[in-house]
């Protein structure tokens, strides 16, 4: 226990001598905190609007209005030429263009009923989807409050009686930092964890000084112990930084209890630093680190529902996400913090991330060669 | 001169010899791209579908019953419980089972047919807002389908039918949005962080003063150890081009020799930034993660890459002006989407332009001061 504690004691000193360890240690947090949550909003507003406006009527110029007047579109330009407006899509000035043909007024009150076209820059095919949906709910709202003007025929606002009330349960703002943060505070974790255990047992390959902490009397759990302990514990640390910058800046709300949160991630973390350890048995520089790292927490980050929705991955791929730890934590993380989830309901979650730590952790080790 | 000449084309040989005498590295360098794209393409998406639906029907009547029947039938939605009581709603959303409940009022369907108006409560999971927002349009939208199926529209005078049209991706298909983010970050990756710590890497053994000695100048020492990436980061652009084209079928529609030109462009871009890492960072853990950090993640996040950068807070949007990655990102969907030509791209082209000769001019003079 003694000798561990010194191994410890030497390997914090190495680590921070370097001061700026300690500024990645504290920096990375901070700026993924703070500029990359803020980046991840697929919500869509202001958009820009172009119109084709050939009708010129009081309706036309009323069903504008309704557009430029709402919070998801303002009006960019009118042209009465389409390729003018298809010009500005090209050119990316616009997502959409609304077009109303000439008659437009009076086909409303024809048998059957007017038609206007509307042409959306779908690249983005999510983002064209919700941009249409509120077209469309537009040009609903310009019908009833048309009908309701100009014909004087009162429309209740529920068309057909059914009248659907929505709540957004744990986000009732929708806010999308509040989903982002607990994602990014995975992905901070897990690289740290596993970037800095294997380009530091790495390293010292490259140095050669592995060889002289062979031939020390130490035995080999001693010395892995020593290595991975300290990046276990700053893992952690970067764990609470983060939270506690969330909840600065964005109050991230923390429904649960931070203990069950805690307790995951340090067993999460020991599959984390076994892959690492794995990861430095492999590689002999820390060029290949990085790459066999990056390569692993790509598949495992964007497999594991961090940005897209899990539901929509193929049969397969939700299979194989059985194995993907990340997808685990990622889950775990989001119930705690958003919807106050207590150990009964993440029991399946943790008993995974034990088998997967421990299961790891002996893998590397044995592969761990120290020559002795 | 011509001895120089020789110097620096032996100096690169080596440098190749380097990187292809380890497999391992060159099967990660041609593995990524193309496992990275299979996963986008066939895993990653942000449409929402499958989405899980739990329904608590007190009144259990036909017309309920014909709902509920509509929305599975969409192939959105995926019935999962039928709940008995109100009271544990918050516990199914706590495990995480389903995305929305849905709860209708007592006596529904007699509501809807005596008084004409009847209640229904959508509750969704917004811990994820995009996929609840999504879920929640989705869910109105069928419910109006389903008011006029049943003809319980009140007969309206008039009647509008917008005709959308999606340009550039009419079947939306998301693996269109990430190819160019995925040239970017692939680009980046392979030019800029390899080559930032091949450089450093010599510095850190030591082996760089050696070099430095040596008959080569430095301008040839950085050629040496960038020309061998521009050929592999130029490698897995055609892999990605040859790849979105034949397997996913996404259209070149404009030239494909202006494509390849600004690739070039854009990985010549990332190895000025991949030298001006390394003149400034001491080790290769300090060099990855100074890659990482400002590199790899704003390419990946504040591109537009995956997050549209209109939604991005007015500072995020003018940050993302400085990436790189933007306007790459723009220019490989406007060639390959779009179709554009030069004419349309002259500004983004400039910007890369300036930013490459900036960086290389900064990683000059950053070279000189190390050496003096």
């Amino acid at each position: 226990m003694r000798v561990l504690l010194t191994l410890l004691q030497k390997e914090f000193i190495q680590i921070f001598r370097d001061r700026r360890m300690l500024a990645i240690i504290v920096m990375v947090p901070v700026m993924q905190m703070l500029i990359l949550v803020y980046a991840a909003d697929f919500d869509v507003k202001n958009s820009d609007l172009v119109v084709v406006d050939w009708d010129q009527s009081p309706a036309s110029r009323k069903l504008v209005q309704t557009f430029s007047g709402s919070p998801f579109f303002q009006l960019h330009a009118t042209s009465f030429r389409q390729e003018e407006a298809e010009s500005l899509l090209r050119s990316g000035k616009t997502d959409m263009i609304l077009i109303v043909p000439a008659g437009f007024e009076k086909d409303l009150f024809r048998e059957a009923g007017a038609s206007l076209q509307l042409i959306v820059n779908a690249i983005n095919g999510s983002t064209a989807e919700i941009l249409s949906g509120y077209a469309q709910n537009m040009i609903l709202d310009f019908q009833r409050v048309w009908i309701g003007e100009t014909l004087a025929v009162p429309v209740s606002k529920n068309a057909g009686g059914i009248n659907p009330v929505v709540r957004y349960v744990y986000n009732d703002r929708l806010d999308y930092k509040h989903f982002m943060a607990p994602g990014i505070l995975v992905i901070l974790v897990t690289i740290i964890g596993m970037y800095l255990t294997g380009m530091n047992l790495v390293k010292e390959k490259e140095m050669g000084t592995t060889e002289q902490l062979n031939v020390t009397p130490l035995k080999k759990h001693q010395l892995i112990a020593g290595k991975l302990i300290p990046f276990w514990i700053i893992a952690l640390f970067d764990l609470a930084f983060g939270l506690l910058i969330a909840r600065l800046a964005f109050h991230l709300p923390m429904e649960g209890n931070l203990l069950v949160l805690f307790t995951y991630a340090a067993i999460y973390l020991i599959g984390v630093l076994a892959v690492g350890l794995l990861i430095s048995t492999f590689a002999d520089t820390q060029q290949q680190v990085l790459f066999i790292g990056f390569f692993i927490v790509m598949i495992f980050v964007l497999m594991g529902g961090v940005f897209t929705p899990l539901e929509s991955m193929p049969r397969w791929a939700q299979i194989l996400d059985f194995f993907n730890p990340v997808c685990y934590f990622m889950r775990v993380i989001r119930m705690v913090l958003l919807k106050g989830s207590g150990f009964a309901d993440i029991i399946s979650e943790l008993l995974f991330s034990t088998v997967f730590g421990i299961s790891m952790m002996v893998f590397a080790i044995v592969k761990y060669r120290k020559r002795a | 001169m011509k001895n120089t000449k020789h110097r620096l084309m032996g100096f690169i040989r080596k440098e190749f010899f380097h990187i292809f005498r380890d497999p391992r590295t060159l099967l990660i360098i041609m593995g990524i791209p193309i496992s990275q794209l299979l996963l986008f393409g066939f895993v990653i998406t942000t449409e929402v579908k499958d989405v899980k639906l739990a329904v608590y029907d007190p009144s259990k009547d036909d017309v309920s019953a014909r709902l509920v029947q509509k929305l599975t039938s969409t192939g959105y939605f995926e019935l999962v419980e039928n709940l008995e009581s109100d009271q544990n709603i918050g516990d199914i959303f706590k495990k995480g089972k389903v995305k929305e409940v849905l709860v209708f009022e007592n006596d529904f369907g007699r509501k809807l047919q005596r008084g004409g108006e009847a209640r229904l409560q959508l509750l969704a999971d917004a811990s994820d807002p995009n996929v609840a927002r999504i879920v929640s349009a989705y869910t109105q939208g069928i419910i109006r389908d389903f008011i006029r199926d049943q003809q319980m529209l009140p007969n309206l005078p008039v009647k509008i039918t917008p005709e959308v049209r999606m340009y550039y991706n009419e079947e939306a298909r998301s693996v269109f949005l990430f190819v160019p983010g995925l040239m970017a970050l692939i680009m980046m990756l392979v030019s800029a962080i390899m080559s930032s710590l091949s450089i450093t890497r010599e510095k850190e053994l030591g082996t760089l003063e050696v070099l430095l000695v040596s008959p080569l100048r430095p301008i040839h020492i950085v050629l040496g150890k960038v020309v061998p990436y521009l050929l592999l980061s130029f490698v897995d652009a055609l892999i990605i081009v040859a790849m979105a084209n034949w397997v996913f079928l996404m259209p070149v529609h404009g030239s494909l020799v202006l494509l390849l030109a600004e690739c070039f462009l854009f990985i010549f871009l990332s190895l000025s930034l991949g030298v001006l890492i390394s003149t400034v960072a001491p080790t290769q853990l300090i060099a990855m993660f100074m890659a990482m950090i400002g590199l790899m993640l704003p390419t990946l996040l504040l591109s537009g890459f995956i997050f549209p950068v209109e939604n991005m807070p007015k500072i995020l949007q003018w940050f993302s002006v400085l990436m790189p990655a933007r306007w790459f990102n723009d220019i490989v969907k406007d060639i390959m989407l779009k179709g554009n030509g030069l004419f349309y791209l002259w500004d983004e082209t400039l910007i890369l332009l300036a930013m490459s000769l900036f960086f290389v001019v900064l990683s000059v003079r950053n070279l000189k001061n190390r050496l003096e």
